[in-house]
C-alpha cells in the first residue's frame, strides 16, 4: 500500500472523532448549564447514595468479631520474630520483672555502625563503606539512633516476609499462565494504585495499634515488586538454560530452584531492592498505626508544628534511606556481573567470608564492652548533636524576611489558580465525566476499556465521594501537570548534554528513594497546610519519573536515524523536532503516566497537612477506625489510578503501533 | 532420490546399529496444528500448511543416525535445525511422526523414563554455552551429577575427569564469566560429557565463537570422538565445518530434509541446485577420493599408489610432481584403477569435464 493511500484513508476517521469530540462536549456544557433541571446528573443525588460503606464496614466487623482467634493467633506468631528484632536492635531484652530483672543489651551502635561499613564495603569497595557507615554513624550522632532502629528492625523482619511471599506468589504466576492474568496482575495493579493509607485501616482493625499491624501492612504494600521482579526474572532466563536443565535430567522442582532462580537472581535482587526501599517508605507511613520509629517522630512534630525536630527525624529517615538503597543496589549490580573466583578456596568460614566474621566479631565485642561501659550501650550525651534549634532559626529567618513574598506567592496561587480550578472540578457533572471518559476509552482501545473506565468512575459517584475525587482529581491533575512541566524539560536537557545528565542522575536517584513524607517537612515549614503545600511537596515528589523517562525516551532514539535524517540535510532543530521527539513520545507518556500516578500517591499523603479531599476521607476514616469509609475511599483513590493509567496505555499503545 | 545414495552410501560397509531414528517427524507452530497434520495423515504441502498459518518448522523428516557416527544436520539460519535436534530429545514435542531411541519410540515413554534417559545416556551442548552463572567451572560440570543425587567427592572426581579431558585444568574454580568464549565451550563440552552420555546433541557449539577459535575446537573435538566414540548429532550453518567433521551430512531447508550423503555424496551428487550452490565453494580436492575421480587403467605406467578413500588433496602435490598416473588399489593389493595427473589438475583448477 503507498503512503498516500494510506494517509487518505486515515484522515476521515480522525475528522470523524474531532466531530464527536466537539459533539460530546456541547452535550456536557448543556447538561452543565441546566443543572437546575437537571440536578441529579451535576452532583449525585444523596438519597441514591449506595451504601458500600457501610457493607464494607459490616463485613470487616464480621471478620472482626469471628475471626478473632485468627487475627489473634497472627499477632502472637508474628510478635515473636518481631519483638526479638526490636529488642535485638533497639530495645534490650529484658526477663523476669521488678527488681530481679535480668537485662541482655542490644546491640551496640558502635558495632551496628562498622558492621553497616563493612557491609557497604563488601558489596561495593570503600566509598560505599564510608558512604553507609557514615549515614549510620550520622543517625547515632544526631541522637536518631533508638528511633532509626526502631525503624530498621520492623524493616528487617518485614523485608524476608515479602521476599518470601512475592517469591511463591511470582513462581505461580509463571507457571499458571491462567493465575497471571486472572488473580495475580489484577491484584498487582490495584495494590499499587490503593494509597499506602488505606492498608493501614483493615490493619488497625483486625490487629489493633500495634507494631505487629504495621509490620502486617508494609508486608502487603511492599510485596508487589518482588512478585514482579521474580515474573520477569523467570521469563527472562535464557531458553537455552532452560533447555539444558532438561537435557540434564532435572525434575521440575529441581529445575527451578537449582537453574531458574539462581540464573534469574539478578532481576529477584532488583526486587529486593524495591521490596527495602517500598517497606521503609511504608513503615514510616505505617508509625500511624503503632509502628513507631522515626515516622513516629516525624508525625509527633508535625502535629506540635516542632519545625526543627521533624527536620531532623526527616533527615535521619533520608540517611537511612540512602544507606539501604546504596547497600541494596550494589548487592544487586554485583550480581548481575557475576561472580568471581578467589584465589584460596579455603573451606573455613571465616577466611570465606572475612568481612562477615570480622562484623560479627564487632558486633559481639562492643556490645559486651557495652555491659560495662554505657558509652558502648548507648550514644552518649556529650557527642551528639542537635540541629532542631538551628533549623527553627532557619524558618524563622525566612518567615520574618520573606513573610511577604511567600505570602503574596501562596495567595495569588490559590486566589488565580487553585480555587478556580476547584470549582470548576468540583462543579463538574458526574455523567459528563463517566460519558466523556468511556468515549476517550472507546476511542483509545473499544468497548471493554470503555466499559471499565465508564464503570470505575461512576463507582467514584455512586458512592457518595463525587466531590471529593473530584477534589482529588484536581489537585492530583495540577500537581502532576507542573510536574511535566518541570520534569519534561529537564529530561530533554539531559538527554542533549551528557554532563548535565550527570549532574541531575545522582538528585533524581536520591529524590526517587526517598520516603514521600519526607517530601512534606520542609515545605509545610515555609507555607503552612492547605492546598499549596500538598501541591508543591507533590510536585517535588512526582516529577522524577517524567524527568527519567524522557532522557530515556530521547536516548534511546536509534542513531541511525539520526544520522539519517542529518544525512538527508535536517537542522539540529529539525532533528529533534521531526524525529527524536515523535519517536520518544510514547516513553515519554509513560513517564508521563508515571509521574501522575505517584502524584496521587502523594497527594493522599498529603491529608495530613489539611487537604479536602479522598486522602482527608482516608484520614479520618482512619482516626476513627472507620474501615467501611476508609476502604471505600480507598478503592476511589485506586479507581482514579487506574482510569488515568489504562487510558494512557491504551494511548501509548496505539502511539506505538502507529510508530511501528 | 535420497534414499538410493543413502543405500549406495552404505553398500559395501558393514552398517552399524541405528541409533537414534526419526520416522516422518513434523513440528508445525500455529494452533491446531496436530489436528491439521493428523487430518492430512502426515502429508501435506509446504503451500498447504502456509494457508492454514501455521510455521513449518520441521517436515517430513525420515533419517537414521548410526551408532558411532558424526552425523551433521546442516541448513541456513531458521531452516529449522535447532527445532529438528530438539524433537530428538523431546525438548520440543513433534506435532506428528515417530522418534527412535534404539528402536524405542521414544515419544511414548514416561517421563521418569525420559529424565532417567537424559541423564544417563543423553548429552546436549549449547551454542551460547548455557551455563549457570551462579556456579563455577567445577560446580558447573558436576552439576548433572549432583542432579542425579552422586555426592559431592564422587561427582567432584568426575569432574576433575573431564576437565583435563578438556584441557581446563587450574580453572576449576573460574566463573564463566571469567573465561573466554572458546573456554566457556570447552565448559559446555565438559558439562555434557560427565554423565557419559551415548548419544550427543551439539548445537551450533562453535558458531558463537572466532573463526581461530572454532577451527581449534573442531580439532579438539575430532580428538575427543576418536578417543570417546559417541554418537553425535552436530548442527552447522557452516558447510566447512561439515565437512571437516562430518561422516554424514544432512541439508535442511525451510524444515525439510533435502540430501542425506557423506561430504563427497553431496560434492559429486548434489540432489538439488539448493545442494550444488552450498557445495560450489568448497575446496573440492580435500572432498573428493582418489575412487571418485579414477577410471579403469589403460596400461600407462604408474608413478605411484593411493587407497581408493584417499582424499585427491593429500597426494595432489606428488601426483602433479611424478606427472604420471597414480594406480589406486584396495585393501588387498589389487589396482582398481588409475588416477591421472590431469584429472587432478582439471578438479585443483575447477574443471567440470564431462562425464565426471
Ligand atoms: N516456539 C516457536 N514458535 C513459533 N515458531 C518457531 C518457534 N521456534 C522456532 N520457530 C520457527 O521455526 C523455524 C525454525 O527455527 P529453528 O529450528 O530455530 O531454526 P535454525 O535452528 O535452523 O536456525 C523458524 O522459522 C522459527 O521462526
Ligand atoms: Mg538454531
Amino acid at each position: 500500500m503507498t503512503v498516500t493511500a494510506s494517509a487518505s484513508q486515515t484522515r476521515p476517521p480522525i475528522q470523524r472523532w474531532l466531530v464527536i469530540w466537539v459533539l460530546a462536549l456541547a452535550a456536557v456544557l448543556v447538561v452543565f448549564l441546566l443543572q437546575d433541571r437537571l440536578p441529579w446528573a451535576v452532583n449525585y443525588p444523596v438519597e441514591a447514595v449506595v451504601p458500600v460503606a457501610d457493607w464494607v464496614s459490616a463485613l470487616m466487623g464480621w471478620i472482626k468479631s469471628n475471626l478473632s482467634w485468627l487475627t489473634r493467633s497472627v499477632t502472637a506468631v508474628l510478635g515473636v520474630p518481631l519483638d526479638f528484632a526490636l529488642n535485638l536492635l533497639a530495645k534490650n531484652f529484658k526477663f523476669g520483672h521488678g527488681a530481679d530483672a535480668f537485662v541482655l543489651p542490644r546491640l551496640s551502635w558502635v558495632g551496628v555502625c562498622a558492621a553497616a561499613f563493612l557491609a557497604g564495603y563488601a558489596a561495593g569497595g570503600r566509598r560505599l563503606g564510608l558512604l553507609v557507615g557514615g549515614c549510620f554513624l550520622y543517625i547515632a550522632l544526631f541522637g536518631q539512633w533508638t528511633s532509626a532502629m526502631l525503624t530498621l528492625a520492623l524493616i528487617s523482619i518485614a523485608v524476608p516476609f515479602c521476599i518470601v511471599t512475592g517469591l511463591f506468589a511470582g513462581i505461580w504466576a509463571w507457571r499458571k499462565p491462567w493465575a497471571e492474568r486472572f488473580v495475580v496482575s489484577p491484584a498487582l495493579d490495584l495494590m499499587q494504585t490503593i494509597p499506602t493509607f488505606a492498608y493501614l485501616i483493615p490493619m488497625l482493625l483486625l490487629f489493633g495499634n500495634s507494631p505487629v499491624s504495621a509490620m502486617i501492612a508494609t508486608a502487603i504494600f511492599a510485596t508487589p515488586p518482588m512478585v514482579r521482579a521474580t515474573m520477569l526474572g523467570l521469563s527472562r532466563v535464557p531458553s537455552e538454560i532452560d533447555d539444558f536443565s532438561e537435557m540434564a535430567g532435572c525434575t521440575a522442582r529441581q529445575k527451578l530452584w537449582r537453574v531458574l532462580l539462581p540464573s534469574a537472581r539478578p532481576t529477584l535482587m532488583v526486587g529486593v531492592n524495591q521490596v527495602i526501599m517500598l517497606a521503609l517508605n511504608m513503615v514510616i507511613i505505617a508509625s500511624m498505626i503503632g509502628a513507631g520509629g522515626l515516622g513516629y517522630d516525624v508525625l509527633l512534630a508535625l502535629r506540635a508544628l516542632k519545625v526543627g525536630e521533624a527536620m531532623e527525624a526527616g533527615l535521619a529517615i533520608v540517611a537511612l534511606a540512602i544507606a539501604l538503597d546504596r547497600l541494596s543496589q550494589a548487592i544487586a549490580h554485583k550480581q548481575a556481573t557475576g561472580n568471581v573466583h578467589r584465589s584460596s578456596a579455603s573451606p573455613r568460614f571465616w577466611r570465606r567470608y572475612p568481612n562477615l566474621t570480622l562484623a560479627i566479631a564487632i558486633l559481639v565485642v562492643t556490645t559486651l564492652l557495652g555491659l560495662f561501659v554505657q558509652a558502648f550501650a548507648a550514644v552518649p550525651k556529650a557527642i551528639t548533636f542537635t540541629t532542631a534549634p538551628l533549623w527553627k532559626a532557619a524558618v524563622n529567618w525566612v518567615t520574618i524576611n520573606f513573610f511577604d513574598v511567600i505570602e503574596a506567592f501562596r495567595v495569588a496561587l490559590i486566589l488565580n489558580v487553585l480555587n478556580p480550578l476547584r470549582a470548576f472540578c468540583e462543579g463538574f457533572p458526574w455523567l459528563g465525566a463517566v460519558f466523556l471518559l468511556g468515549l476517550a476509552g472507546y476511542q483509545l482501545s473499544g468497548l471493554r476499556l470503555a466499559a471499565l473506565v465508564a464503570a470505575l468512575t461512576a463507582f467514584c459517584a455512586i458512592t457518595g465521594l463525587w466531590e471529593k475525587t473530584m477534589a482529588t482529581v484536581y489537585l492530583c491533575g495540577i500537581s502532576a501537570f507542573i510536574a511535566c512541566l518541570i520534569g519534561i524539560p529537564i529530561g530533554l536537557a539531559a538527554a542533549r548534554s551528557d554532563r548535565f545528565e550527570k549532574i541531575v542522575t545522582p538528585v533524581i536517584d536520591t529524590l526517587q528513594v526517598l520516603p514521600s513524607f519526607c517530601f512534606i517537612i520542609p515545605v509545610v515549614m515555609l507555607f503552612r497546610v492547605g492546598d499549596v503545600t500538598a501541591m508543591i511537596a507533590t510536585v517535588a515528589f512526582a516529577v522524577v519519573p517524567a524527568i527519567r523517562y524522557t532522557n530515556h525516551g530521547i536516548r534511546q532514539v536509534p542513531p541511525a536515524l539520526i544520522e539519517a535524517a542529518k544525512v538527508s540535510g535536517c537542522t539540529p532543530r529539525q532533528t529533534f523536532f521531526r524525529v527524536q521527539l515523535p519517536l520518544a513520545l510514547p516513553e515519554i507518556m509513560l513517564g508521563v503516566n508515571q509521574t501522575i500516578l505517584m502524584a496521587l500517591a502523594m497527594i493522599i499523603i498529603c491529608a495530613m497537612v489539611g487537604t479536602r479531599d479522598l486522602g482527608q476521607e482516608v484520614f479520618i476514616a482512619l482516626s476513627k477506625a472507620d474501615s467501611g469509609r476508609g476502604i471505600v475511599a480507598g478503592l476511589a483513590i485506586a479507581f482514579i489510578g487506574i482510569v488515568a493509567d489504562r487510558l494512557f496505555n491504551a494511548w501509548t499503545a496505539k502511539a506505538r503501533a502507529r510508530l511501528g | 532420490m535420497t534414499e538410493a545414495i543413502e543405500q549406495a552410501s552404505n553398500a559395501g560397509k558393514n552398517p552399524r546399529p541405528i541409533k537414534l531414528a526419526c520416522r516422518n517427524v513434523w513440528k508445525l507452530f500455529g494452533s491446531n496444528a496436530a489436528d491439521f497434520i493428523r487430518e492430512r495423515d502426515g502429508k501435506a504441502s509446504m503451500a498447504d500448511v502456509s494457508a492454514a498459518g501455521l510455521v513449518g518448522a520441521v517436515r517430513a523428516v525420515d533419517l537414521e543416525i548410526r551408532q558411532g557416527e558424526i552425523f551433521i544436520i546442516m541448513g541456513l539460519s531458521g531452516s529449522g535445525k535447532s527445532t529438528l535436534v530438539r524433537c530428538m530429545s523431546r525438548l520440543v514435542e513433534p506435532t506428528h511422526g515417530k522418534v527412535e531411541f534404539e528402536g524405542k519410540d521414544l515419544l511414548k515413554i514416561s517421563d521418569a523414563a525420559l529424565i532417567e534417559l537424559r541423564r544417563h545416556r543423553m548429552g546436549m551442548v549449547f551454542q551460547n554455552f548455557a551455563l549457570l552463572p551462579h556456579l563455577n567451572v567445577l560446580d558447573n560440570i558436576a552439576f548433572p551429577l549432583s542432579i542425579q543425587g552422586q555426592d559431592r567427592s564422587t561427582r567432584e572426581a568426575r569432574a576433575r575427569e573431564v576437565i583435563e579431558l578438556v584441557g581446563l585444568r587450574g580453572r576449576e574454580h573460574f566463573y564463566p564469566r571469567e573465561l573466554s568464549g572458546g573456554q566457556q565451550q570447552r565448559v559446555g563440552i565438559a558439562r555434557s560429557l560427565a554423565t557419559k552420555p551415548e548419544i550427543w546433541f551439539l548445537d551450533e557449539p562453535f558458531s558463537a565463537l572466532d573463526p581461530l577459535i572454532r577451527r581449534e575446537m573442531q580439532d579438539e573435538l575430532m580428538r575427543l570422538q576418536t578417543m570417546l566414540h559417541k554418537t553425535i548429532v552436530f548442527i552447522t550453518h557452516d558447510f566447512d565445518e561439515a565437512i571437516r567433521l562430518a561422516d554424514r551430512i544432512a541439508i535442511m531447508k525451510d524444515g525439510e530434509v533435502i540430501q542425506i550423503g557423506t561430504p563427497e555424496e553431496l560434492v559429486v551428487n548434489p540432489a538439488t541446485d539448493y545442494v550444488a550452490e552450498f557445495t560450489r565453494d568448497v575446496d573440492r580436492a580435500k572432498v573428493i577420493s582418489a575412487r571418485s575421480l579414477m577410471r579403469a587403467c589403460d596400461g600407462a605406467e604408474h608413478g605411484g599408489t593411493v587407497a581408493p578413500e584417499a582424499k585427491i588433496a593429500s597426494f595432489s602435490a606428488s601426483i602433479v610432481a611424478a606427472g604420471k598416473p597414480f594406480a589406486v588399489i584396495n585393501g588387498t593389493g589389487t589396482p582398481i584403477g588409475e588416477v591421472t595427473p590431469q584429472a587432478v589438475i582439471d578438479l585443483l583448477a575447477g574443471i567440470e569435464r564431462a562425464g565426471a
